[in-house]
């Protein structure tokens, strides 16, 4: 890591959106010793590097929450300057020094805030040591890609989390009733032979949670909604006063489940795709603010992972690449307007995990995002800087990083 | 001897199969299987003409072709049926079992594919466990692929030999009461039958117990029983399918005793189906699980040797018809513009 300070910075004429500050205007962002210096009109002082930013949206670096993979270059590509990683690495992150290990995992380029194992090996039986998991630098505890299954484990965890002010992350999957499946019950899976689960099986994971978390009070993360039924329990939780929150990827609100037709491995994701009831509300659940978390999940798996029959592929996608396109696609659709999804993509994952960032505030890092928000191009996996496999592959999109600046340094530039 | 083709867009001109693998039911249209079920008739004479004349139940057309059979998951009949078909169609059959195969000692599907293929096949036959795989490695490899089972997905020549079975009982698909009992959940044969049947125009009845009826399967164009009496009424031709040992006892149903009472094929419950049904299975059967004994037997109406005598000439028709591309055969060689599948 260099120790010296890079070279002032100003971004010059571009639309600056930071909703912490309620900003949204055209206005120059003076970036030195690694801060935020100034927003405004202000002419930028002689020594900074003078960027033109007109015709650009300068937004706060991307905080993707949650990802299963630290890759800096496909982060920083798609103008992700922090990561909240989830336990699922190998070995799963259930020690205090593998969790302090992940968190230096990305420096200075990206950084990477984990999310301690819940339970010993991620195997939802025995807590695992999430007090210490929090002073190694955990800003969360996860539950991993699944569900704990057994309701006593998961109330006793939200119990002892609450009392360490550490956010659970969980599965929305009932264990049980998705063993084995790779895909949502119905005409889909049932024409191409999979084993598959009902889409409920959210809902009754959702419901038991959110219940847990009201009987202890503790802060609970539904990492990802996708069903119209889920969406309902997160709501009746939220509306009794439950401290419960939502996420969702792009791949859930605009794909459904025909996109597993003709065995196509690489959208097997978990949770599987919905049926286009669920999808359309899921939409429905980001536009009234229930899922107030946009991520990218990202989750890249090897070719031979995913080459192969169906239900053997691994689950999982790229998401870093193409998280803040897709999102510009709800924007286009007009679901939600730029500064929400802003919101979304920043501050909402930043405050979510208690981390100081997706803010352009004064003295806030200097983390920043210069992107054109109606370039077009071809979503193609062979150019990614990671993994390529994305359900998306082929798909023509808009919206495109320019700049993506990590503690004052430019880190990735088109 | 030459047949009127027995569908009206084959009369018209339509290319009767430009497909160059037969992976499923569903990519075919109604006159493609119409011209498979037509190509069958011939060898199911041949072959029926040589068992009787003690003559040669042979037919040199696929000489010099090497036919690899791929069998990733057990089997005895669908195995020994495709072999037969080759030889007695002159290729050269390499039969690749799964103890014998590299996939024990961890090698990838598409490697194993890669190595097939580096054989030089011109036509492969493979079964395995996982629905899809059949199509992925088609994808891999030059020649032709034949789905000989592929999970719960589709096993496409089950249910062309069972609708040979059936037009030659019969005499007819279309308008036909057809009710398939039993798994269906995990059923490959009952996916392609019922893809088939509703597609020539029959009306198939989906009938098993809740627990193994999968969702939205009305959408395959069947209409769902639980109740086995209700399913049966009236029913022309009744398919029992196999109930897996590892799927009773709890699991699925409660007992081989429950299930044989309540979704068992018995003299009293076919009773209700009309007077000439015809029954039909496609092996191994449970003789007391899902069958009497007594009505696989009778030779009277059941057709369950006839399924397996019919399965042998439809699988030497899909070995022709898939090679004949590659043999050269006039009007194939030449896709005519047409965009081959």
């Amino acid at each position: 890591m260099t120790s010296a300070a890079p070279r002032p910075v100003a971004l010059v004429g571009g639309r600056v959106i930071c909703p912490a500050s309620g900003i949204d205007r055209i206005a120059n962002v003076y970036l030195d010793d690694r801060k935020v210096a100034g927003i405004g009109d202000a002419e930028p002082p002689s020594q900074a590097q003078v960027i033109d930013a007109s015709g650009l949206v300068v937004a706060p670096g991307i905080v993707d929450a949650c990802v299963f993979r630290a890759h800096a270059a496909a982060a920083q590509s798609g103008g992700i300057t922090r990561v909240v990683l989830m336990p699922d690495q190998s070995p799963p992150l259930d020690e205090p020094a593998l969790v302090a290990y992940a968190e230096r995992l990305g420096k200075p380029g990206l950084w990477v805030n984990p999310l301690a194992a819940a339970t010993r090996g991620l195997e939802g039986r025995e807590l695992a040591e999430i007090g210490l998991a929090r002073e190694a630098g955990a800003v969360g505890v996860a539950t991993g890609r699944a569900a704990i299954g057994d309701a006593r484990v998961m109330h006793r965890l939200l119990a002892y989390a609450r009392a360490f002010g550490l956010v659970v992350v969980s599965h929305a999957e009932d264990a049980a009733l998705t063993a084995g499946a790779v895909a949502t019950e119905g005409e889909t899976a049932t024409r191409l032979g999979l084993a598959a689960a009902p889409a409920f099986a959210e809902a009754l994971a959702i419901a038991r949670d959110c219940r847990l978390a009201e009987a202890t009070g503790a802060a609970l993360h539904m990492r990802q909604v996708t069903t119209a039924e889920g969406l309902a329990a997160l709501r009746a939780a939220q509306a009794r006063g439950v401290n419960v929150t939502a996420g969702v990827t792009p791949a859930h609100l605009f794909l459904n489940d025909l996109s597993v037709s003709g065995f196509r491995s690489f959208a097997r994701l978990s949770p599987p795709l919905r049926d286009e009831r669920d999808r359309l509300a899921t939409l429905e659940g980001v536009r009234d603010g229930s899922i107030a978390i946009l991520c990218s999940g990202h989750d890249p798996q090897s070719q031979d992972d995913k080459r192969q029959p169906f239900a053997e592929a691994r689950a999982g996608m790229a998401g870093a690449e193409t998280l803040l396109a897709l999102g510009l696609g709800l924007v286009r659709d007009g679901v939600i307007d730029l500064p929400r999804l802003i919101a979304m993509l920043t501050l909402n994952p930043a405050r979510r995990f208690g981390l100081v960032a997706g803010t352009l505030q004064l003295a806030a890092p200097a983390d920043v995002v210069v992107f054109d928000d109606a370039a077009p191009w071809r979503i193609e996996g062979r150019a990614f800087q990671g993994p390529g496999n994305t359900p998306f592959d082929g798909m023509p999109t808009a919206g495109r990083v320019r700049m993506t600046i990590k503690g004052g340094e430019v880190v990735w530039r088109v | 001897m030459v047949r009127a083709p027995s569908h009206p867009a084959l009369a018209d001109g339509a290319h009767p199969f430009p497909h160059d693998h037969l992976l499923g039911i569903a990519p075919l249209k109604p006159w493609e299987i119409a011209f498979l079920l037509d190509e069958a008739e011939q060898w199911a004479e041949l072959n029926r003409a040589g068992a009787a004349q003690r003559s040669a139940k042979h037919d040199g057309r696929l000489a010099g072709l090497t036919q690899i059979n791929a069998f990733f998951e057990n089997s005895t009949r669908t195995l020994l049926s495709f072999e037969i078909a080759g030889k007695r169609l002159g290729a050269d059959v390499v039969n690749l079992g799964v103890s014998g195969s590299s996939v024990k000692k961890g090698e990838t599907l598409l490697d194993t594919a890669t190595t097939l293929n580096a054989m030089r096949p011109d036509v492969i036959v493979i079964r395995h466990g996982a629905s899809g795989a059949v199509q992925l490695i088609s994808e891999k490899v030059d020649c032709p692929v034949l789905n000989a089972g592929d999970g719960r997905h589709e096993h496409p020549t089950q249910a062309l030999l069972d609708a040979l079975t059936i037009r030659r009982r019969k005499g007819r698909i279309a308008g036909l009461k057809v009710a398939i009992c039993g798994d269906i959940l995990h059923s490959r044969v009952a996916r392609s039958n019922f893809l088939l049947l509703a597609g020539q125009g029959a009306e198939v009845r989906a009938v098993a117990p809740p627990t193994l009826l999968p969702a939205d399967v009305e959408a395959l164009g069947v209409t769902a029983f639980t109740d086995m009496d209700a399913g049966l009424k009236d029913a022309d031709v009744v398919m029992m399918l196999r109930l897996q040992t590892e799927r009773m006892e709890g699991a699925y149903v409660p007992s081989t005793r429950e299930y044989f009472r309540f979704y068992g094929l018995t003299e009293a419950r076919l009773g209700r189906a009309a007077g000439d049904v015809l029954v039909m299975h496609p092996g191994p059967m449970n003789r007391g699980v899902e069958i009497d004994g007594a009505i696989a037997d009778d030779i009277a109406r059941s057709a369950v040797t006839e399924q397996v005598e019919m399965g042998v000439a439809v699988r030497m028709a899909c070995l022709d018809v898939l090679t004949r591309r590659r043999r050269g055969v006039a009007g194939w060689a030449d896709a005519g513009g047409l965009q081959w599948v």
